[in-house]
Parts: structure tokens; sequence; C-alpha cells
């Protein structure tokens, strides 16, 4: 009842929001500009989020039933990307890897880093939310002699996968705001379109108000998608337990 | 070659003298976010609708707009309303912002765990709202959540490099400037980010500390 509150806040924020840029003159100008910025972003956004999450599941199984030197790599990875900034990272990748000889697209530096860093995070969201299933499910599935990987992949994992995903939801957000750095590293997103119309045409406040408007419409839809999925979880989680 | 140990030497010194400027920003910023949070989250409680639902709009609206494009707004749309800011001040501020809808929403875990007898028992006395949070609600709504703040303060802290978009000396500006003075970019930004990962491995562990200590303390 409360969130339902706050997005009909932000909805409403938005659309004034919206109304207000609409108004403002040389809207159209900055439009398709914007728009061409906004496809960019979502790309990474997309493309982050899959390889986040991705790695978060590999590094958290590993961490949790890999063999040691694996383990250890694991942890190494998490800590890693855990404990370092995400400019400090997309900027190791993109200069100091063509030092070591290898040299990648800016876009793939991009989605590389981001999907990593947040994928650090996500390892630990899987393990939490394996952690938080009931030992009872385990036994059971010692109890009916199947391998780990078999009760790990029928039974533990669909239920953990309910508890991850609102905190996946924040970290995609996180994703889709940190997307805003690789405007940094030559790629023409949606903050590199603002900043490069900033000193063209210094229309500072249209331009600024519009991209913010952009990343909170872009959030909304995150939001909603994520709710809209643990709904169908929840629901087929159900059915698989009345079975 | 990949790595210079003489130009690693001559750069360490330059770096640990930016780095004050990082912590300065990190400590600025955070308690800016820290009292900032603090006002938020007793506004979005407010009883009436007018103050809570913006205040709860707002949190929402600088929780999911990037922190980089609010630097730049702070940065380059306040001047057009007539306040200039520094370069750092202005990051100080962003940072303060961002971090301090996040720190609201950790006050608020805190402030609705409180029992309602407290706030009865306030009325009963006839505390003042501002006495009832002074002396009864903060002090038993604040310590629980410090360890949660201090999370916060760990992420505010590797943050700071995004300051280096609006050309603030910090540690990855001046790596940066480094790095393209002598066309050596491994040494500076591999530095910065050990730096960094030091910095948060130590403030982890402290954080952990701190939350044991608490846990002893306020049983």
């Amino acid at each position: 009842m409360h969130t339902r509150g706050i997005i009909a806040v932000c909805i409403i924020l938005s659309f004034t929001a919206g109304l207000a840029v609409a108004s403002f003159a040389g809207f159209r100008e900055f439009l398709p500009g914007l728009l061409e910025g906004a496809r960019i972003t979502v790309l990474i956004t997309v493309l982050g989020c899959a390889l986040a999450v991705a790695m978060a599941f590999l590094a958290a199984i590993t961490r949790m039933y890999g063999p040691a030197p694996l383990r250890w790599l694991a942890i190494t990875y998490i800590e890693l990307f855990r404990g370092t900034s995400a400019l400090v990272q997309l900027f190791w990748l993109f200069f100091v890897l063509p030092h070591f000889g290898i040299t990648l697209e800016p876009l793939t530096v991009a989605v590389v880093a981001l999907g990593l860093n947040v994928g650090a995070y996500g390892a630990e969201v899987v393990r939490g939310a394996i952690d938080a299933v009931p030992r009872g499910q385990w036994e059971a599935t010692i109890a009916l002699n199947m391998s780990r990987m078999a009760a790990l992949k029928r039974v533990i994992l669909p239920q953990a996968v309910l508890a991850m995903i609102p905190p996946w939801g924040n970290l995609f957000i996180e994703l889709m705001k940190a997307t805003a750095l690789v405007s940094l590293i030559t790629i023409s997103d949606l903050a590199f379109k603002a900043s490069q119309m900033n000193q063209t045409t210094y229309r500072t406040v249209e331009i600024f108000t519009i991209v913010l408007v952009f990343y909170l419409a872009i959030a909304a839809v995150i939001t909603v998608g994520m709710r809209a999925l643990e709904r169908v979880a929840a629901r087929g989680l159900a059915r698989g337990r009345a079975q | 070659m990949f790595w210079d140990w003489a130009y690693t030497w001559e750069i360490v010194p330059v770096l640990a003298e930016a780095s004050i400027v990082t912590i300065e920003a990190t400590v600025a910023g955070f308690t800016l976010a820290a009292v900032v949070g603090l006002l938020l989250a007793i506004l979005r409680m407010s009883p009436r609708t007018w103050v809570s639902l913006p205040t709860a709009g707002l949190v929402e609206f600088i929780r999911s707009t990037p922190l980089l494009i609010q630097i730049f707004f702070i940065y380059f749309v306040l001047p057009e309303f007539g306040i200039t800011l520094g370069a750092l001040t202005a990051g100080i501020l962003a940072l303060g912002l961002h971090y301090g809808s996040y720190c609201s929403e950790v006050y608020r875990a805190g402030l609705e765990n409180i029992p309602r007898g407290q706030w009865e028992a306030s009325i009963a006395l006839n505390l003042s709202p501002y006495h009832t949070f002074r002396d009864v609600i903060i002090p038993q709504a604040v310590p629980p959540v410090v360890p949660a703040l201090g999370n916060y303060f760990v992420a505010l802290f590797k943050e700071t490099p995004l300051l280096s978009a609006i050309a603030v000396l910090e540690l990855m500006q001046t790596a940066k400037i480094l790095g393209s003075e002598t066309f050596r970019y491994t040494e500076p930004i591999t530095l910065v980010g050990l730096y960094f990962l030091v910095f948060s491995l130590v403030a982890a562990a402290l954080v952990r500390r701190l939350e044991y200590w608490l846990k002893v303390r306020w049983r």
C-alpha cells in the first residue's frame, strides 16, 4: 500500500516534470539526440544486467560449493569488485588493459565493467537467498537420494530465486544508474549526449531536467517489471508446492 | 615492462596528497548525508500527507536517478538560478543529498522499530514533538541502524571518484592527469584501485567491530 503511494507520487512527479519539460522551447530540438543516448543507456543496462546475473550465480555457487582453489578465486572476485569503485574498474579496463595488449571496444568495456561490478554484489544476494532456504529442504533432497547439483537446481534454487527478486530489482536500478559513468569513457549514452548538448547550447536547465526524467522513467520500468516478475514467480512457486 | 617501480614511487606522494581531498569529500559528504537523511526520515513519517508524500517522492526521485547526473545538475544548473558553487562544494552537496536519501530509508527502519508505547508515553508526559524526538525516539532509533549507515559510508567513499567528472582534484582525477602526462595509465589507476580496496576492506572491518560493540553496549 505504502509503496503504491510512492509509485503514484513518482508518476505524478515525472508527469508534471514531463509537462514542464514539454513546455520548454526547444524541447523538440533535444529530444532526438537524447533518445539516441537513451537507446545506448538501455542497451548497456540490459546487457550489463544479463552479465551480472550470470556472474552472480556463477560466483555464488562456486563460492559455496566449489573446490577450494575455485572458491578462493570466487571470493577474490567478489571482494575485489565490491571493494573498489565502479569508475576505477571502468577506467582500469579502459586505460590499463590496452597496455597488456587487450584492446576492447568502449561498449564492451562498459558492459563488462558494470556487469562484473554488479555481479559481485549480486553474488552476495544469491548466497544470502540460498542460505535462507530452510535446512530441511537440503535434508529432504538427501533423503530422496538426489545429487547435490540436482538438489540445487530442482529444489533449492527455485525457492531461493523468489527471495532474490526484490534485491535484484535494486541492483538492476543501481546498474542502470551506474551506466551514466560510461559517458566518461567516450560512449555516447544519455549522460554523454547531455554534457555534449550542454557544451554546445548552454541550455543547461532543460537538458538536465529531461535527462533526469529519462532515467526516472527507466527506473520506473525496472521497478514495475520486477514487481510483475515477483508476482509471477510467487504464483509459480505456490503452484509447485500445492502439487 | 608492464610495471615501472621507479615511476610508481614517483607518483605515490602525489596520489597521497590527492587522497586527502577524497577523504575530505567523504567525511563532509557523509556528515551532510547523515543529517539530511534524518530530516527526510522524520518528514516522511509526518502524519500530514502534504508533508510526507512529497518527501517520499523526493527520496524516490533522488534514489532512482544517477549520482553523476545529480552532480552535473548541481554544478551546471544551480548557477543559472544564481547559486554558484565551487566544484568540491557542489560535489559534496550532491554526495550528501544522494546518500542522504539512502540514509533516510535506514533511519526510517530504525524509527519504525520504536514501540508505539514510547510515543504514547511522550504524549502522556506532554513532551513537545522536538523533545519527543531528541530525548526519547532518536536515542533509541539511531544506535541499532549505525552499522547500516556505516555501509553507506563505505559506499559513499567509493563513489567519490565521480567528482573527477567536474574536475575536483581528487584521487581519480589526479591519476588521470598523471596518466595523460606520461601515457602510463597502468600504475596510477592500479594504485587508485588498490587504495580504494584497502580502505574499503579496513572500513568494512571497522563497521563490523562497531556493530559488535553496539550489540554489547546497547543490550
